[in-house]
């Protein structure tokens, strides 16, 4: 997901692309369906276009294991304890397979780690909120997860080889994550009133961020014409997030919760649900770092990074002493 | 430690994994991960790639190690054999009837 | 007096299983405040796997538990509305991770007697003991390879890791008491266990001793140190964990989760 076409990312495309040939030939290429793989020429745009979403698409599957985390410890039973921990070990394991599939254009995750801990990469908008109640954890599985998949079905088709089938992989992962929210809420929409006020609170807290999520309206978004041009991201966030709140819309009804936007309404015309105006100033502050966590969450994974710095050093000098007995003993 | 210690950190190495997910199946390149050394790599490609039961076997090779053929030799390496049709049985034309071939 | 007999032995059992729960779910608790600030993103997935793992042994031992006195309580019951007194996991398991080297260094010592606690009860006559123990050993088993090697390559490592491991190994060691002190628990339930602290200490030491090898560390003392967080007396770490853990079940009572 979180994929929000956010420009200012740390790597600028700067050169034009020499050869025009060779990228006619790859732009009709992957418009025929081709699939792009890592030794193939690339122009230097795509190259970075790549390094650039999939890299922020990494950071947000792990900046995403903090808010939910956080209540690991909390959770009320074990049976939702162990669903929670398998599914913030699983966000973990996405943005490994993603780092992973970023390696293969030629950069590595300590510099791509290192941009996201100084603040010169992106990640979702969305995990710059706080969680404040265990409804939160079921919210955020039913709509922000809910939200990913969406985002995360047509990069399966990505002409990028290693993005498409990290993506894959990941898909079929994110198949729990939003039954388990949905049927936690579910749950306590069942119990006491208070339980009930708890999970009617978390929502109107995260429909806003969650809608959000799919990045600026097209006509904002900068990197929608090229990206769809190279085969990258097939579908733009306005077709995204009208999908999202058609699929939605029923679910919240079902569930008896209230979504906090006065202006939904089904329009026959269209097919579609109308929604009320994004509040586009929230999220390019919080996209600019001044969401209620962006730093928190940036000086949590700082400083587990750099308490780790000594375990890293420490296990290529052992590796280099296991080397060093071999060639000897 | 400072700040910039991490920019002398030597970065872990990459490796690559191959799963074979059930016997009789070849090993699969699944993806890659960092560990220090190989064992270590045997011990988080366990935990990173086999956690729903996706395979029995697990292969890593350090990605360092994986010499590619290049791209731009394509038409060299794989052109040649692509007009050997008489490789394929569908280039046999039998008459109506012939059974077992 | 046969009734008064049988009633001490299903009360020394439940003690004993809950034991091994309470353990099993304490270590679970610590482990998983390692789930996203681990040193390298690979060792988060593992650490998730090892608090699963342990938070599934303890739920198939809290159905025992519950099994053996009638069914009045479930394993939520158990796990979030018993106050520290009534924990009775070993001390080892709820002390404060530190920092890695030092979450190591515990679960290595930790994880190896659970397996030798495991192993032996492969032959205990209790069936339902026999099945957990034969599922819990194949994934201890691999806490202890883990948790060995780091041990290893951080003892064998760099001087800073080495320090770290030798100050963790200070802390964590004296704690390793509990499991070889003197139980009357184990001793009454000799004949359907058949299981002895020094036989569980002769073997427990064995694995350990060729671990500190390979990591060039010389093995401590046996200390004097009093501990018996298995009889319900823990340190002070357990009220705030359980403060964190039971928060709901406590402020919400009787709700759907
Ligand atoms: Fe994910
Ligand atoms: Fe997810």
């Amino acid at each position: 997901m979180y994929n929000q076409s956010l420009d200012k990312g740390p790597l600028k495309d700067d050169g034009r692309d020499q050869d025009e040939d060779r990228r006619i030939e790859f732009e009709h290429n992957v418009l025929a369906g081709y699939t792009v793989e890592p030794k193939d020429w690339m122009p230097e745009g795509y190259r970075k276009t790549l390094i650039r979403q999939m890299s922020q698409h990494a950071h947000s599957e792990v900046i995403g294991m903090l808010p939910e985390g956080d209540w690991i410890l909390r959770a009320p039973t074990l049976k939702r304890k162990a669903i929670l921990l398998a599914k913030v070990q699983d966000e973990g394991g996405h943005g490994l397979y993603l780092y992973s599939a970023t390696e293969t254009l030629g950069v590595s995750r300590d510099l791509l780690y290192e941009d996201l801990l100084h603040g010169r990469a992106k990640y979702s908008s969305i995990f710059n909120y706080p969680t404040l109640s265990w409804a939160d954890v079921g919210v955020i599985g039913w709509l922000v997860d809910g939200a990913a998949i969406m985002n995360q079905i047509p990069l399966t088709q990505c002409s990028y080889g290693p993005y498409a089938r990290a993506m894959v992989r990941i898909c079929k992962e994110e198949s729990f994550h939003q039954r388990q929210g949905f049927e936690l809420l579910n749950e306590m929409m069942n119990g006491s009133e208070k339980q009930k006020e708890m999970v009617q609170n978390s929502v109107n807290r995260w429909w806003w961020p969650t809608v959000m999520m799919f990045g600026p309206e097209d006509k904002d978004s900068v990197h929608s014409k090229e990206s769809r041009t190279w085969g990258i991201k097939r579908v733009t966030n306005d077709e995204l997030r009208q999908n999202f709140i058609d699929v939605t819309v029923p679910q919240a009804e079902i569930l008896g919760v209230d979504l906090p936007d006065p202006d939904i309404r089904w329009n026959e015309e269209r097919g579609h649900y109308d929604f009320g105006e994004v509040d586009w100033t929230e999220f390019w502050r919080v996209v600019s770092g001044h969401g209620p966590c962006n730093r928190d969450r940036i000086e949590a994974k700082r400083k587990a990074w750099e308490e780790g710095v000594w375990v890293r050093e420490a296990i290529m000098a052992h590796a280099l002493n296991e080397k060093v007995v071999d060639r000897h003993g | 430690m400072g700040n910039d210690s991490s920019n002398k950190e030597v970065e872990i190495p990459l490796y690559e994994v191959f799963i074979r997910s059930a016997n009789g199946l070849e090993h699969r390149h699944v993806g890659s991960l960092h560990a220090a050394d190989a064992e270590m790599a045997i011990m988080n490609a366990r935990d990173v790639y086999v956690r729903r039961n996706e395979g029995v076997s697990i292969w890593v090779v350090p990605s360092a190690c994986i010499t590619a053929s290049d791209p731009s030799s394509k038409e060299m390496l794989f052109g040649p054999s692509r007009d050997k049709i008489y490789r394929h049985p569908t280039f046999y034309n039998l008459p109506e009837g012939v059974r077992n071939i | 007096m046969t009734i008064a007999r049988e009633e001490t032995y299903d009360a020394h059992l439940l003690s004993f299983v809950l034991r091994l729960a309470d353990s099993a779910l304490i270590a679970s608790q610590r482990m998983a405040e390692w789930c996203g600030v681990a040193p390298m993103l690979e060792e988060d997935i593992a650490l998730s796997n090892v608090a699963l793992d342990l938070l599934g042994q303890s739920r198939h031992l809290f159905t025992y538990a519950s099994d053996l006195e009638g069914g009045s309580r479930s394993e939520d019951d158990f796990a979030f509305l018993r106050d520290p007194h009534e924990y009775l996991n070993y001390i080892i398991a709820e002390l404060p991770n530190g920092d890695f080297a030092q979450s190591c260094t515990k679960s290595f010592l930790f994880s190896s007697f659970a397996k030798t606690v495991w192993s032996s009860l492969l032959d205990a006559n209790d069936s339902r003991l026999r099945d957990i123990a034969a599922k819990s050993l194949k994934e201890t088993n691999y806490h202890v390879e883990h948790f060995s090697s780091w041990f290893i390559r951080l003892g064998d490592g760099t001087d800073t890791s080495r320090q770290k491991i030798l100050e963790g190994l200070d802390y964590v060691w004296p704690y390793t008491n509990e499991f070889f002190d003197d139980d009357s628990i184990l001793i009454s339930l000799e004949g359907v266990l058949k299981m002895k602290t020094n036989t569980l200490w002769t073997k427990w030491i064995e694995g350990v001793t060729n671990v500190f090898a390979s990591a060039r560390i010389d093995l401590p003392s046996t200390p004097d140190f009093i501990c018996s967080g298995k009889y319900g007396i823990h340190s002070e770490h357990l009220g705030h964990i359980l403060a964190e853990m039971q928060y709901l079940q406590r402020a919400y009572p009787g709700g759907r989760w």
